[in-house]
């Protein structure tokens, strides 16, 4: 796909664009007229006004084809899988079927190939769809809620969360700092993809996309064929091997059918985790859970003898029924709809003490008046993000040495992060890469950010909600310094997030 | 922008067909959000308790009606049982290719929602100055319900939110 457009282009320009569309709007935004009518954009055209809403996307998300295709930011696990299929499927089809056709059934090929069709367009469809993302609130509901919760004061749930009694057991909803929602039961914010993710499962890096309520039955039958077929191409390259050094030796079958070797491997290392993932996954989704409740273990009996999941319907096949054949929601997101001149734009980033240095209260006098907000938002970008782009160097707030604070914040990470155990089973090496390279990301671009998450709502004290923060690690983050120094070890191919990402801790 | 007299849309029916009209020629006063009700779990369902703001608005049972038809279509729409069934294991066998020609049912239920919602807006809160914007605009967090004020009569001081750029201008 020659198309390959990043949600965000550079992040003053957006801002500034949207700016003047919604103050004074000289140039009006053309033309949402007819979609085909436009040429394809060209890769250097980052200047131009965004036409469609998944250019002005607010998440960590690629998109492809205009926006019918969207995945998270790393898509280089999701090649490898493709890569690791393809391919052994390929050997298995031009070297083991023409012997398995004549000899023993054509019906073999045949059925391998419906089930490699079957595996590649699950996967096409976990990987490129919607996954079930949150659209963030608009400024009018954010600053609604913020007066909510500030009027709610000192009282038990704190602020910024909310219980509700669900099928006769209590589910805590907690507030999302970067979305501005209260997130609904069962989803989860992905920090890799920086989105609020209905019934959020994993973000799961082999498909390149996080596993949701929209596509989590795509992932479900594509790990399932993919058992299927692993355990097919290795059994009848086995069944090959065997057939063919029974009449001609096994040192020649070798010879003549050298592929047969690397399949096997593949097969016989894929096989394990394969098929536990599907085995995993299968009790998942008799029992009405999703991974990340399970890993944490919101709904075991541990937890106290009330403890049960609500959401299960209390039978095996209802449950599988609703995860596999329930409807299908459609995406909320409309991340090919044109953007018009009234549409609400997304709530300014704000970690979370900015928002009182921003006096909420007056802004929610004024209805938060959107051209206040994004004035001020002009202001403070200007002010924190011109240095980055002539790549003076700008302060960090002081962390601990180096190695020390890659571990911490990452070690932080472990139990609360719903995407580290992405794929279970043997990712294992791989998660700890991507775990790495992903707190490397986070802690100099958007540990801010990043740390609103972690604070959940019981630990904050009440009556200061944005006040002294108890996590030892994160002391030093808890005012934004208005400037921000960038680690010069940081890779050339992160500065545009971390223009965005300081943009972001610097917008209030 | 245009200052026209609220009073005078209530007069000319005609203008209902452009609601767009209502948002650019009365001013925006408040917006009044109706958040989810999950007590049921996680199927789509809004609160039906009434806001305050909207007391003097309009009638209690009208608003209660609009929240419950509208909890009812979602119902419906995400309702699991033989149809639903039928559309997933259909959809599954022609590896999801079928939807290339039709449309899901979540699909069609929403087209049945927005087609209420307008009429809705069209004969009972326009009227009222009030506009109802379909949930699916809001990521189906909220309902958000516009209230509109005669210009003349406002002592709002907050300028119009996302609707227009025309308080610059």
């Amino acid at each position: 796909m020659s198309q390959i457009q990043h949600a965000v282009p550079d992040g003053p320009i957006r801002y500034t664009q949207i700016c003047t569309r919604s103050t004074s709007c000289s140039s009006p935004p053309t033309s949402s007229s007819a979609a085909g009518t436009e040429p394809p954009s060209c890769p250097g055209h980052r200047g131009r006004t965004p036409r469609r809403k998944w250019q002005v996307f607010p998440g960590r998300n690629r998109f492809y084809c205009d926006g019918r295709v969207m995945m998270a930011r790393q898509t280089g696990v999701f090649y490898l899988t493709l890569v690791l299929i393809l391919l052994t499927s390929g050997l298995f089809f031009a070297f083991d079927c023409p012997y398995l056709a004549s000899n023993l059934s054509p019906a073999i090929p045949a059925v391998g190939a419906v089930l490699f069709v079957f595996v590649m367009g699950m996967l096409f469809r976990a990987s490129f769809s919607d996954p079930g993302v949150l659209p963030r609130a608009t400024p009018d509901e954010a600053a609604d809620l913020e007066r909510q919760i500030d009027s709610t004061s000192c009282s038990k749930p704190p602020p910024r969360s909310r219980e509700v009694l669900i099928n006769g057991q209590t589910v805590k909803l907690k507030y999302c700092f970067t979305c501005k929602i209260f997130r609904p039961p069962r989803a989860s914010h992905c920090s890799l993809c920086d989105n609020c993710v209905e019934r959020f499962d994993h973000h799961c890096p082999w498909v390149g996309n996080c596993v949701g309520r929209r596509n989590y039955r795509f992932f479900y039958l594509f790990i399932l064929s993919l058992s299927f077929l692993t355990i097919f191409i290795f059994s009848f390259v086995i069944t090959h091997v065997v057939l063919r050094s029974n009449r001609t030796g096994f040192l020649t079958t070798l010879k003549d059918s050298p592929a047969s070797i690397l399949e096997v491997v593949v097969c016989f290392f894929s096989v394990w985790s394969i098929v536990g993932l599907s085995g995993f996954h299968t009790y998942l989704i008799s029992s009405n859970q999703t991974t990340n409740e399970d890993i944490k273990g919101t709904w075991s009996r541990k937890e106290g003898k009330d403890n049960y999941n609500p959401y299960s319907y209390g039978n095996v096949l209802t449950n599988c029924c609703a995860a596999l054949c329930g409807p299908l929601p459609p995406s909320l997101i409309d991340r090919r709809g044109p953007i018009q001149a009234d549409t609400p734009q997304t709530a300014p980033q704000s970690n979370g003490t900015g928002g009182s240095s921003y006096a909420p209260t007056q802004l929610h006098s004024h209805m938060c008046d959107q051209d206040q907000c994004i004035q001020s938002t002009k202001f403070v970008l200007q002010a924190a993000a011109t240095p980055l782009l002539h790549s003076d160097p700008v302060v960090l707030p002081p962390l601990p040495a180096k190695p020390a604070s890659l571990g911490g914040p990452c070690a932080y990470l472990g139990p609360a992060q719903p995407t580290l155990p992405s794929c279970a089973g043997d990712v294992l090496t791989l998660r700890d890469v991507a775990v790495d390279s992903h707190c490397h990301h986070h802690l100099h671009l958007h540990h801010l950010h990043h740390h609103q998450h972690f604070v959940s709502p019981e630990e904050t004290p009440c009556g200061t909600p944005q006040g002294a923060l108890p996590c030892p690690a994160h002391m030093h983050l808890q005012h934004p310094a208005p400037q921000v120094r960038y680690d010069p070890v940081t890779q050339d191919s992160l500065h545009e997030d971390s223009v965005r990402g300081l943009v972001k801790l610097s917008s209030v | 922008m245009d200052i026209r007299c609220f009073t005078v849309l209530i007069f000319c029916p005609t203008q209902f067909h452009n609601l767009q009209e209502l948002r650019h020629s009365a001013s925006l006063a408040n917006k009044v959000f109706i958040q989810r009700d999950y007590s049921e779990g996680t199927t789509c369902r809004f609160q039906t308790k009434f806001p305050s703001e909207l007391e003097s608005r309009i009638e209690l049972t009208l608003f209660e009606e609009t929240v419950k038809t509208l909890n009812n279509f979602y119902a419906e729409a995400e309702k699991i049982g033989g149809q639903s069934y039928l559309e997933g294991c259909l959809a599954c066998a022609t590896a999801y290719l079928i939807f290339l020609c039709m449309e899901t049912r979540y699909e069609k239920v929403l087209k049945k929602i927005a087609k209420y919602i307008q009429e809705q807006n069209e004969k009972i809160y326009a009227p009222r100055g009030l506009l109802i914007t379909d949930p699916i605009e809001r990521g189906m967090r909220v309902i958000e319900i516009s209230i509109y004020e005669d210009r003349g009569s406002s002592g709002s001081s907050s300028g119009s939110s996302s609707v227009s750029g025309s308080t610059a201008r």
